[in-house]
């Protein structure tokens, strides 16, 4: 299978396959059951240090645990949001991902040429900037006539996020159908196949499940990034997470709180990235 | 029938780029007729065959299939392709359908015949290919040698007028070559066009109603099976054979 080109884009979001390259020797040696011991444990290493820090403190305050239970509840609200905007936001992304990716693919050159350029442009451009320029960039509300849509800021951030995605997403399209020998192409073209049965029944349906693995590592990825909306004033589970420090007011806090909500995240991406994993090797197994 | 070529490649050159591959083909091919395309590697055999069904566009010259100009900017490739079946080397079946669905795929989708008659017939052909058996198999669970037949299958469900084999057995070990070189041998037994480029030269001599022997993209000597192989005039020909027979 040919792998996907790697790009420059920061850390945060190291696209597609190569993310996971080092995780499988990783999990072999440390079973997923290990895993969660040492997190958990860790978590709550994380409470008792802070709680040692504090034992000097002379009035009498409710534990660490009792103060993450108050907000916990609040703070996974958040999470869930967090989640509903990854989900509109991979939902949007793969749409336009997929039309971006054929359109690469397209034999018009125009086409192929616009859809080459917009997605390396959104490629190659941070998130949070992307983030920002589209927050700037929409009105806050549409005028349709008579008819008037408010543009709400959640809204707004979940296009931000779409954009980069739908770069990726349409990467991921165009590799998975060039990762297809073009000896295909050659034995559909003499059956007489015309150039759209050709993409819809023979290549597509071959490459779908090449391109599975790396769009679920692009909506593990995305999810994490939920959080940069926070920078840009959305009430999610970040930004909830630093106003509870805020009211709170101790230092304390401030480990276990986001110990606690990276866990959150951990909890549901570390599935996914097990899942795409084992999707991996059937379909390496079955081509 | 006879006299009316069905393929007729006039003149044909062929360059990629600075390569020229093709340098100057003709040959007039009727109905029912076997031609042996035989020759060095590199000596634009493959492309020929691809020329044929416009796969790949001639850089000058002239083909007609059956009333169709090829090299026409506006050729109908779809209605040329369905008069011209083609078969492989490297089989190049469809690997998510099984071998059934490769045979009944284009028929259904491109010819829009009926399903039920679609699976009939291509379960007829999995049966003159003697796979019957393996109509479920996916192509990854059959061997070369059957790939290939069903590979031949699935082009002779399109009913061409006209088969291409291009070196359709040069992956296979020597006991299932056998097998395709029989479905070919029936298949030019019962009439149907066939043009073959092989380096299989006792199959050749065997089914071949004419052999053409290429070299450096232009054809240096054709003739009957005796005249090449019992009695190549060109020295290049003889010292060809020499290094195969």
């Amino acid at each position: 299978m040919k792998a996907l080109p790697q790009n420059s884009l920061p850390v945060l979001l190291t696209p597609t396959r190569p993310a996971l390259e080092p995780l499988p020797a990783f999990t072999t040696f440390v079973q997923s059951r290990a895993l969660a011991i040492i997190l958990v444990g860790g978590f709550i290493l994380s409470c008792g240090i802070s709680a040692a820090l504090s034992a000097g403190a002379t009035q009498p305050r409710p534990s660490i645990l009792d103060v993450l239970l108050k907000w916990a509840p609040l703070i996974g609200g958040g999470f869930l949001f967090n989640i509903a905007v990854s989900i509109a936001s991979m939902a949007i992304g793969t749409l336009s991902g997929v039309l971006l990716g054929l359109g690469q693919i397209s034999p018009s050159r125009s086409i192929a040429k616009i859809s080459w350029f917009l997605t390396q442009f959104f490629r190659n451009s941070p998130w949070l900037v992307l983030l920002f320029f589209v927050m700037f960039l929409l009105p806050f509300e549409l005028k349709l006539g008579s008819l008037t849509l408010p543009l709400p800021a959640w809204f707004k951030a979940i296009i931000g996020l779409a954009l980069p995605v739908m770069a990726n997403v349409a990467e991921i399209v165009r590799g998975g159908i060039k990762s297809i020998p073009f000896s295909q192409w050659e034995s559909a073209e003499s059956l007489a196949f015309s150039r759209r049965q050709i993409l819809w029944q023979i290549i597509l349906p071959q490459a779908f499940k090449r391109m599975i693995p790396p769009w679920m590592n692009l909506y593990a990825i995305l999810t994490m990034a939920t959080t940069l909306i926070s920078v840009v004033g959305i009430q999610d589970s970040m930004t909830l997470t630093k106003a509870a420090l805020v009211a709170e007011g101790r230092l304390d806090l401030y480990l276990p709180f986001y110990t606690m909500l990276l866990l959150m995240f951990f909890a549901y991406c570390y599935p996914i990235a097990r899942l795409t994993q084992s999707l991996e090797r059937r379909v390496a197994v079955k081509f | 029938m006879l006299g009316q070529p069905l393929i007729e490649i006039d003149h044909v050159e062929k360059s990629f780029h600075n390569t020229v591959v093709l340098r100057d083909i003709s040959m007039k091919i009727t109905k029912g007729e076997c031609a042996c395309i035989i020759g060095p590697s590199g000596s634009g055999k493959s492309t020929l065959l691809r020329c044929i069904n416009a796969l790949v566009p001639v850089s000058r010259g002239s083909i007609i299939v059956d009333g169709i100009q090829v090299n026409d900017p506006n050729l109908d490739k779809l209605a040329l392709r369905r008069k011209v079946g083609i078969v492989f080397q490297q089989y190049n079946l469809f690997p998510h359908k099984t071998a059934i669905q490769n045979i009944a795929m284009a028929p259904i989708n491109v010819l829009g015949r009926p399903k039920e008659e679609s699976y009939e017939r291509a379960r007829q052909l999995l049966a003159k290919v003697k796979l019957s058996e393996k109509a479920d198999a996916y192509p990854g669970e059959l061997s070369g040698g059957q790939q290939q037949r069903v590979a031949i299958a699935r082009s002779l469900a399109m009913n061409p007028l006209v088969m291409l084999f291009d070196e359709v057995t040069a992956a296979l070990d020597p006991e299932t070559k056998k097998e395709v070189l029989y479905t070919i041998r029936d298949l030019a037994a019962e009439g149907m066009t066939c043009i073959l480029v092989t380096h299989e030269m006792g199959f050749a001599s065997e089914v071949a109603d004419h052999v053409y022997f290429t070299d450096g993209g232009m054809i240096v000597e054709s003739g009957t099976p005796t005249d090449i192989f019992k009695a190549a005039q060109n020295d290049r020909t003889r010292a060809f054979l020499s290094q195969v027979l």
